[in-house]
């Protein structure tokens, strides 16, 4: 963990030499980076994520409407380089905030936002990695010993079965060393009503799991950490959505990335497995439904051209929903008592998809 | 019942109908007093070329705690022409008396601006006028006078002769009922205007409550003075015509042309004469009442004539025009244009326009308009005037003007008959001749704006980008150096001065 950080921390010092060098050899500083237009961003089959082509863009300080922005990310890069050597951490609001002091202040908190993945971009390293966190918060409950790393914590192990709420992915827990684990796989799941009631089903003690709360469409910081859990502990990670478009890409999003981060890598955990709830589980199970809207079939048709879903299964379920018109939450199964959804349609599930 | 029938002085007849003078209730008079006065003054100064100093007191003679107005005494001095002894009396006394009533430009229509002054004076307050002047020399006249009003003839009730070492001028001071606290806006209003168009004149107005206000003359240069003129025959009514028979000692209708008519040589006469159908042996004095009716439609309707000559005018030329607006307005940037001489039924003009912009203009969210006639301020009416409806069909867009700018016209129109649409010289009638030069002389200035506003702009837009640079290139050494764990951020004056001349070259590339 430490030695990514040193890793951070000179290719930002790498970032500044070079702007400093640029300066002393009165040139007009400028920086190079991979462009993050549409045109520019593919998928990749082998490593089954959106990355970024060959086409640059170049920022230099001899345009004078790259003035401002270049000076922005110089900063952005030399605020990050505090964050993370001071062991702080900071929100994306913080970072809107901040900049005000030097009187360049962003025009609203996207063009802050797009700032710092310039800076994910220039570095190739997420924006978790020095220390900006968006606001949502996501949750995990399960056998996992971890031992943190954050100053006042060094050392510190904890067992994130210890809280009935779940632990949330924070910045500690992102940055925290595995120790041990009694668990076989992690289920991430989108709902926190759901994951309340895995955990108190003691779902982590009947399936060996590692529960995730996602909260919607999961944060960067959560899919690093089920990626985390998947790469170092080899643990295979199963996904529950609602059975809906909208659900399926919050799966695919946690499996193959997304086209907005297509320039980081190791967000993605591409041997991930959505389990439910599909369109064909709507009709076998007869789960009560609601129409799919016209929006709903607008996004199916995209998803089905979207190179992501292009497998047998994905493609079945797009189909599925298409020719059926109807989506169903995760809460649906409770028209089968509150806890058939553990009981009956998590085995036969995990069953199906190995 | 029989009818009874009398004649009316002049003087009575302005003092039943005195509102139509300017002189209508308290506040207005004071400020028509002090006008009428002031600009006869001026006239004064500019007919023998003198460089004006004209002094202006204005001080409370008698508070009236009862409804009536408060008393002033009104003194006004200046450095002008004088008024020869015998014609004191007359000159301050009688209404319709005075230098006026020919052709020439002058800042008056008639003789009775500043008699009106002082005949509302008398009419308020009983009390006399004191009149000192000389036309130079040893001695200088003082007269104490009234009006006698149903007459039209002076009083004279007091006349010394003072010693004098060489002083020219009048001095006039009489009380008037006024009400100066309403009148003092429009006073102050027409000091710094009158200032503005006659830039070469020294103004003192000592306000009633201790105020001094001082407009000092700009340029030591003065218009060349207006010359008399004859009148044009296009602009001649039956009864002009009839007065100049009256006096004529030509005995053929020729010599009567040519003597009397403005630019009419013998063969234009002949060629007329024969349009007209008169004889051109025709004694004058022979003419029937119809008869004239018929030659003045003739005079009207011919179109042998020559048009009038502007020449007899006095403009205030562009320098000097440009001079006040920089005194009085002090504006940023300022335009000035004087349009070639023009006629309207058949009195010559000339249209001076200024544009001013920026610096103390005040932004009213539409054009100030200052708007002048022969020399004098108009200040009310503003609506109404020709100047204004030519501003308001231009469309000011085409010449990158918006309602918020700092903008001011000033228009100047001369002439031996400026068309005031009423008697109280307030707005000038819609001529289509005036119209037109107007036109052309606010298009010509506000063309000069748009190009100062286009260089403005774009001076301000290389300041801009310049700023820019000035304030990124350090924050990126200041980032960079603390980034790159150096200590002293390296120089950035030679990029900034890269910068500069990356601009040049850009804007030579526009270009």
């Amino acid at each position: 963990m430490s030695s990514r950080k040193e890793e951070v921390l000179e290719r930002m010092v790498e970032f500044g030499r070079r702007i400093y060098e640029q300066l002393k050899n009165e040139e007009f500083p400028w920086v190079e980076m991979p462009a993050r237009s549409t045109s520019n961003i593919l998928y990749d089959p082998i490593l089954r994520q959106y990355v970024l082509g060959d086409k640059k863009v170049r920022r230099t300080a001899k345009n004078i409407r790259h003035l401002k922005p270049l000076t922005q990310l110089i900063w952005v890069a030399y605020f990050a380089y505090e964050l993370v050597s001071k062991w702080k951490t900071s929100t994306l609001r913080d970072v809107y905030y901040s900049i005000q002091a030097y009187e360049m202040t962003f025009k609203d908190q996207q063009e802050s936002n797009d700032l710092i993945v310039d800076l994910e971009t220039v570095l190739g390293f997420p924006r978790e990695d020095f220390n900006i966190f968006p606001e949502e918060r996501s949750a995990v409950y399960g056998d996992l010993t971890v031992e943190y790393t954050v100053p006042g914590y060094e050392g510190r192990r904890l067992n994130l079965t210890s809280h009935p709420d779940g632990v949330m992915i924070g910045p500690a827990l992102t940055n925290a060393k595995f120790v041990k684990t009694t668990a076989d796989k992690v289920i991430a799941i989108e709902k926190g009503g759901l994951f309340t009631r895995f955990i108190e089903e003691r779902v982590h003690e009947r399936f060996n799991a590692i529960l995730i709360h996602t909260a919607g469409q999961a944060p960067r910081a959560t899919r690093r950490f089920i990626r985390r859990l998947n790469e170092e502990l080899g643990l295979p990670v199963y996904i529950l959505t609602d059975g809906d478009p909208w659900g399926m890409h919050i799966a695919m999003v946690i499996i193959s990335g997304s086209a907005e981060a297509a320039h980081i890598r190791g967000l993605t955990t591409p041997d991930a497995k959505w389990i439910g709830v599909w369109a064909t589980d709507i009709v076998d199970y007869k789960l009560p439904s609601d129409p799919l809207t016209e929006i709903d079939i607008k996004r199916l048709h995209e998803l089905e051209r979207d190179p992501r879903y292009k497998d047998k299964l994905w493609q079945r379920e797009i189909k599925t929903f298409l020719k059926i018109k109807k989506k169903s939450e995760l809460e649906a199964f409770s028209r089968y008592g509150l806890t058939y959804i553990v009981d009956e349609y998590l085995p036969t599930k995990l069953k199906e998809v190995d | 019942m029989q009818e009874v029938f009398e004649e009316i002085s002049p003087a009575d007849f302005f003092y039943r109908n005195r509102d139509i003078a300017g002189f209508s209730n308290p506040a207005r008079a004071v400020y028509s007093a002090i006008r009428e006065l002031v600009e006869n003054s001026l006239d004064a100064c500019g007919l023998v070329g003198i460089l004006p100093d004209i002094y202006v007191r204005l001080s409370l003679a008698e508070a009236r705690s009862d409804e009536r107005a408060d008393v002033y005494t009104l003194r006004v001095e200046d450095n002008g022409s004088g008024v020869p002894p015998r014609h004191i009396p007359s000159a301050f006394g009688q209404v319709l008396y005075g230098s006026k009533y020919k052709l020439r430009q002058t800042r008056g229509t008639f003789g009775l601006g500043g008699t009106m002054a002082l005949l509302y004076g008398q009419i308020t307050t009983h009390e006399p006028v004191k009149v000192i002047s000389s036309i130079g020399g040893e001695y200088a006249h003082e007269y104490t006078l009234m009006i006698d009003i149903q007459k039209n003839k002076p009083i004279v009730l007091n006349h010394k002769v003072i010693k004098n070492d060489g002083w020219r001028g009048t001095v006039i001071e009489f009380k008037l009922e006024g009400d100066y606290s309403k009148a003092m806006p429009k006073i102050l209003e027409y000091f710094k205007q009158t200032a503005l168009v006659n830039p070469y004149a020294n103004l003192t107005f000592v306000d009633p409550r201790g105020r001094l206000y001082i407009f000092l003359r700009a340029a030591n240069k003065m218009p060349s003075p207006p010359k008399e003129t004859k009148p044009h025959p296009k602009g001649v009514d039956v009864e002009a015509l009839r007065r100049i028979i009256r006096i004529t000692n030509c005995k053929d209708m020729v010599s009567f042309m040519t003597k009397h008519f403005h630019r009419v040589g013998k063969i234009t006469a002949e060629k007329f004469l024969k349009y007209a159908k008169v004889p051109i042996d025709k004694n004058p004095k022979e003419l029937t009442p119809e008869e004239i009716v018929k030659l003045v439609r003739a005079m009207k309707d011919f179109d042998g004539f020559l048009p009038p000559d502007a020449s007899c005018l006095s403009p205030l030329g562009e320098e000097l025009l440009k001079t006040g607006v920089l005194k009085e307005l002090k504006p940023e940037f300022v335009a000035v244009c004087q349009r070639k001489p023009s006629a309207y039924s058949g009195h010559p003009f000339i249209v001076e326009v200024a544009i001013a912009y920026g610096g103390d203009i005040p932004r009213k969210g539409e054009i100030v308009l200052y708007r002048f006639a022969n020399k004098i301020p108009l200040l009310y009416d503003e609506a109404s005037d020709v100047s204004w409806k030519v501003i308001k069909s231009i469309n000011w867009r085409n010449y990158k003007v918006t309602p918020d700018m700092p903008i001011a016209i000033i228009t100047h129109i001369c002439s031996t008959k400026v068309p005031y649409k009423t008697v109280g010289k307030e707005f000038i009638a819609d001529r289509p001749e005036i119209r037109r030069e107007l036109l052309n002389g606010i298009r010509e200035v506000a063309r000069k704006l748009k190009m100062y506003l286009s260089k403005h702009e774009k001076i301000k837009r290389e300041k801009l980008r310049l700023s820019i640079f000035s304030k990124y290139l350090p924050k990126i050494a200041e980032f960079s150096t603390k980034l790159a764990g150096e200590k002293e951020p390296p120089n950035v004056n030679k990029l900034l001065s890269k910068a500069i001349k990356l601009l040049s070259i850009e804007e030579v590339k526009e270009s």
